[in-house]
């Protein structure tokens, strides 16, 4: 089967990069020609979110392209094979819009370079970009493990340069910190993945499940699960393997921020989620620990929050702590009283996308206002929305979401994870909603230092946004309200990603009563 | 000698015969181009008898073509071999064009070396008795420890000197060993000893299992032949020469070390052990011996190459560690069943051919900067994106396979090959390979950091000769396009690996 449509989505923004790396000339030109290829990429990417069938009966894996013999090499099949699925659909759609956003909000980048008195290098910029949401959308769409892991890869050097050429501060220390810890966590995945071919015969995703069960105590479940998690969790990340994330996200430009707290992170979640389709039994047994590790990510995340002065690591300390719902959430799999429910995991799957629009969001906004104060140190500013009424009501709106605010993307993603990980790990999950109380302390507290108050004579002349800039707002905003007054737009196509999970964890249950 | 013996030498007569054509034309011809058009002739020619060869063996039911009293044998194996070795070279020879253009004299003698040390290196590849091994070894390595004296500096004078004494003692160590192998088995030809071996074993006169006795002698002569190969391959602890020789060579010859030399030593290696050795309580003996070495060379060439602030002296390191991880594949040989020693044998070859590739664009990018940075220093290479922005970006591609990053043939040979440690239950092995890849990994972004991050003291711009230019485009091309679509060169270094027997 080959629709190509994925393939499509994949190829679009690699051989762009290639393009502009061959023929990018003039720097207008190679700026107009990356945003043309992001609209369209977001277009078909959304395209391939509402063509997805959810319908009883449809197909799990949907928009298959799959050629069988890639490498197909005796005792070694790979397979190149794309597909989506309720899980994946959504984030292929997110990776289209915040490639889209990233790509607006670096049509200045060159004239920030050179205020800064460095060399623009927008070429290079925009083909390592357009390289990196290639990467993302093929690690979302592969179904072949050993194709997954080349794509997850493959993300890595362009962040890199992305990071350590256009960044600032410590730029390359923490691009170098950021590169060495998702490759040390990628070598475990690949034995991982090299144990589970080992025992099973089989890279392909959709046949694993079966494959494993029938493999039975001939395969060290537990061990395959531990050296896939670890590279997983540094990348979602999960506290102590989050040092990385800080100094990363700081230190990135904006549009790289927002692809990594956007997407990247979301990889991490994302094969968790795999994971415990493939390893359910090995996820109920471990699901305990994942509900610690959930609750000390919240409130780590939180509690460091309050004490950060610059905006950008303000932020980012909250990416730790919102991706301790995701870990809450996958925690309920273990189940109550003989049933799982798919409550918890829709849960933590929406809080992938409402976290990618709301922290890119954040970034964003923090990004133009950088760009106008040249500060991000909250202490320094204030009464910035006298000057910039139309900024300060964007990030009022982005800050609410991220505090869960209801009608808006955050709350249905929180109230998902606290439905169905309450009556399984109550007094974890009781703790871990103190974190929203902490979260709306920071969120609102930033506001007003920054947003309110007396404004510094030095912010007079700051500007509002321009309209290329209200472009990516607007998208982010109606991304938001849609999720958060419709919930049911995401959580239905989520669900048929969930529910051969909870099928899977339930029908594990039952044979182990029996 | 008959002339199907002849016949069956024709890829390494055809290059010890141009060899000698290029040192008398160095007398008549006195343009620059010549001498390299001869001598790439020669290793083309030698590529052709290879394929010819190739086609030949499809008429012979037993795979292979036996000569010289049988201790020459011509197998897809051996063949794929000399045509690596031939395309080594081949680049190789592209590679120092420009760089052979300012040594005043001797040019000729320069190519012809290169030529005469790759015949050595191809009769290696055939070679299927101990006396043979000796003999090819020293035709190897004589030209070459004259090629890495060839600058007549101090250090290229030490290069050539320390090579020259530490492959006559690894050769020694190698004939030591040797004798005690047959001392015990009565014979020198590889699959004899086989048969011996096998004999003894079920007649229960040889157990090796056994804390005392007579199969002591024989895995003392295994143990000795483990070392001396060691020195060919520069495997921890038998690398201490490699920094300094390589140090001091002229780049070219550092360069053919780097990836002929060992994928030479690794040939004969796997045909001794594979054809001599292969019952599983002998094997399993060497196999263990090669799992340590491995992990303890991958380790310490990691771990060493990142305090240099030499690119040659830090590939001398990085290949140390490479040969670290082509030792996973022969570790992975005891435990295995004849299904998954098809993996690690034929993992070994996929990742030879894949270093050739990485290696030689590494090192052609390199020299082609040096040229004009009179310095080895990795320092010296800052801001090389604004100065050369292709061999930039060729030298960082070549980094990111030698890391074993996609979409690179580096990327996928390290994966096929660690498959086949976990597929004979060694997942502690690759997972020892795999937290090293990320070790390397620093040291080798760290030269595309310089060159992409850094500040150029001088703007001047770089520029390749097109000879240079070729080698670069065909050796990146070949380490995206099999990094991408590998399934031909497995497809063929299987085949190959089929012909030792396993």
């Amino acid at each position: 089967m080959f629709t190509g449509l994925l393939t499509v989505a994949v190829l679009l923004p690699m051989v762009a990069a290639v393009l502009i790396l061959l023929f990018g000339r003039d720097a207008r030109t190679v700026r107009i020609f990356a945003v043309a290829v992001s609209v369209v990429e977001f277009l078909l990417t959304l395209f391939v979110f509402l063509n997805y069938d959810t319908s009883e009966g449809a197909d799990q894996f949907q928009m298959v392209d799959r050629v069988v013999d890639w490498i197909p090499i005796e005792s070694f099949e790979v397979q190149y094979y794309l597909a989506v699925d309720g899980l994946s659909a959504p984030l292929v759609m997110l990776t289209g819009l915040l490639g889209m956003v990233a790509i607006f909000a670096s049509w200045t980048i060159g004239q920030q370079r050179r205020e800064q008195g460095e060399e623009p290098r927008e070429r290079e910029y925009f083909m390592w970009l357009l390289a990196l949401q290639g990467a993302v959308v093929g690690v979302f769409t592969s179904l072949d493990f050993l194709l997954f892991f080349v794509f997850w890869e493959l993300e890595l050097i362009p962040m890199f340069f992305l990071i350590s050429v256009w960044g600032s501060g410590r730029r390359e220390y923490s691009a170098m910190k950021f590169l060495i810890f998702t490759i040390l966590g990628s070598a475990f995945m690949l034995v991982g993945i090299l144990v589970l071919y080992f025992s099973t015969g089989s890279f392909d995703m959709t046949e694993l499940p079966a494959l494993v069960r029938q493999a039975g105590t001939g395969l060290p479940a537990l061990a395959v699960f531990l050296l896939l998690f670890v590279a997983f969790a540094v990348k979602l990340p999960v506290w102590p393997l989050h040092t990385w994330l800080p100094d990363a996200h700081t230190d990135a430009p904006t549009a790289a921020s927002v692809m990594l707290a956007g997407v990247l992170l979301k990889m991490g979640a994302y094969g968790m989620f795999r994971l415990g389709a493939i390893l359910p039994d090995v996820l109920r047994d471990v699901s305990w620990a994942l509900a610690v590790l959930g609750v000390i990510n919240i409130l780590y995340g939180a509690s460091v929050v309050l004490r950060q002065t610059d905006m950008k690591r303000l932020i980012a300390f909250s990416s730790i702590s919102h991706m301790g719902f995701i870990l809450l959430g996958l925690a309920s799999a273990v189940g109550v009283a003989g049933s799982v429910s798919p409550i918890g995991l829709t849960g933590a799957s929406l809080q992938m996308f409402t976290h990618g629009v709301i922290t890119g969001m954040l970034f964003l906004l923090v990004g133009y206002v950088y760009e106008r104060a040249h500060t991000r140190h909250i202490p320094d500013l204030g009464g910035l929305v006298g000057r910039m009424p139309v900024l300060g009501a964007a990030l009022l709106v982005a800050g609410l979401a991220s505090l869960g605010l209801p009608s808006t993307a955050g709350f249905v993603s929180e109230i998902h994870v606290f439905l169905g990980t309450f009556p399984v790990w109550s007094w974890m999950t009781a703790l871990g909603a103190f974190g929203v109380v902490l979260t709306a302390g920071y969120i609102l507290w930033m506001i007003q230092r920054v947003m309110l108050g007396p404004l510094n004579p030095r912010f007079a002349d700051l500007k509002d946004a321009t309209p290329l800039e209200l472009v990516p707002i607007a998208a982010l905003i109606i991304a938001i309200m849609v999720v958060g007054i419709f919930p049911s737009t995401l959580t239905d196509v989520f669900s048929t990603g969930i529910t051969p999970i909870v099928e899977s964890l339930q029908m594990d249950l039952t044979l182990s009563r029996n | 000698m008959t002339l199907n013996d002849l016949y069956l030498l024709s890829p390494e007569i055809a290059l010890a015969g141009v060899a000698m054509l290029l040192i008398l034309l160095d007398l008549v011809v006195s343009r620059k181009g010549v001498l390299l058009a001869v001598g790439v002739i020669g290793l083309a020619l030698s590529a052709v008898f290879s394929l010819v060869l190739w086609g030949d063996l499809g008429s012979e039911p037993s795979g292979q073509m036996q000569g010289i009293f049988g201790t020459l044998v011509v197998d897809k194996f051996s063949l794929f071999f000399k045509l690596l070795l031939a395309t080594a070279a081949l680049l190789v020879l592209l590679i120092s064009g420009s760089y052979v253009d300012r040594i005043a004299r001797f040019r000729s003698e320069f190519y012809g070396l290169i030529l005469l040390a790759t015949s050595g290196m191809m009769l290696l590849a055939s070679t299927t008795e101990l006396i043979t091994i000796y003999v090819a070894l020293e035709l190897t390595a004589l030209p070459t420890a004259a090629l890495a004296a060839f600058l007549r500096d101090g250090r290229s004078a030490e290069s050539g000197m320390k090579f020259l004494i530490l492959s006559a003692i690894s050769s020694a160590i190698l004939l030591y060993g040797m004798v005690f192998i047959y001392g015990r088995t009565g014979t020198t030809s590889l699959p004899e000893i086989a048969t011996q071996i096998e004999g003894m074993l079920s007649a229960g006169v040889l157990d090796p299992r056994e804390a005392f006795g007579d199969s002591k002698a024989l895995l003392f002569g295994i143990t000795l032949v483990i070392a001396g190969f060691g020195f060919k391959i520069s495997s921890f602890p038998f690398q201490f020469w490699a920094p300094d020789v390589y140090e001091g060579a002229p780049t070219p010859i550092t360069a053919f070390l780097s990836v002929a030399s060992k994928a030479a030593g690794f040939a004969v290696l796997l045909r001794v052990f594979y054809i001599s050795f292969p019952m599983e309580v002998v094997s399993e003996n060497w196999a263990a011996i090669f799992a340590v070495l491995s992990v303890a060379s991958m380790t310490f060439g990691n771990l060493v190459a990142i305090r240099q602030s030499n690119i040659k002296r830090m590939l001398a390191y990085s290949t140390i560690a490479h040969a670290g991880y082509v030792m996973v594949g022969l570790a992975a040989f005891a435990s295995g069943s004849a299904e998954q020693t098809g993996i690690g044998t034929s993992g070994i070859l996929f990742y030879l051919s894949g270093y050739v590739a990485t290696n030689l664009l590494a090192f052609g990018a390199i020299i082609a900067m040096s040229n004009r940075l009179d310095t080895d220093q990795i320092s010296g290479y800052a801001g090389m994106v604004r100065r050369a922005p292709l061999l930039a970006a060729m030298l960082g591609f070549a980094m990111v396979s030698l890391t074993g990053i996609p979409p690179t043939i580096g990327f996928m040979s390290k994966i096929y090959l660690f498959g086949a440690a976990v597929s004979a239950d060694m997942a502690w092995l690759a997972i020892a390979g795999m937290v090293n890849s990320v070790i390397s990994a620093y040291y080798y972004l760290r030269v595309v950091k310089v060159m992409f991050l850094e500040k150029a003291t001088d703007e001047s711009s770089i520029t390749s000769d097109a000879a240079t230019g070729v080698a670069l485009t065909a050796t990146a091309a070949a380490t995206f396009v099999f990094g991408v679509y590998p399934t031909p060169l497995i497809e063929l270094a299987r085949s190959a690996a089929s012909s030792l027997g396993i």
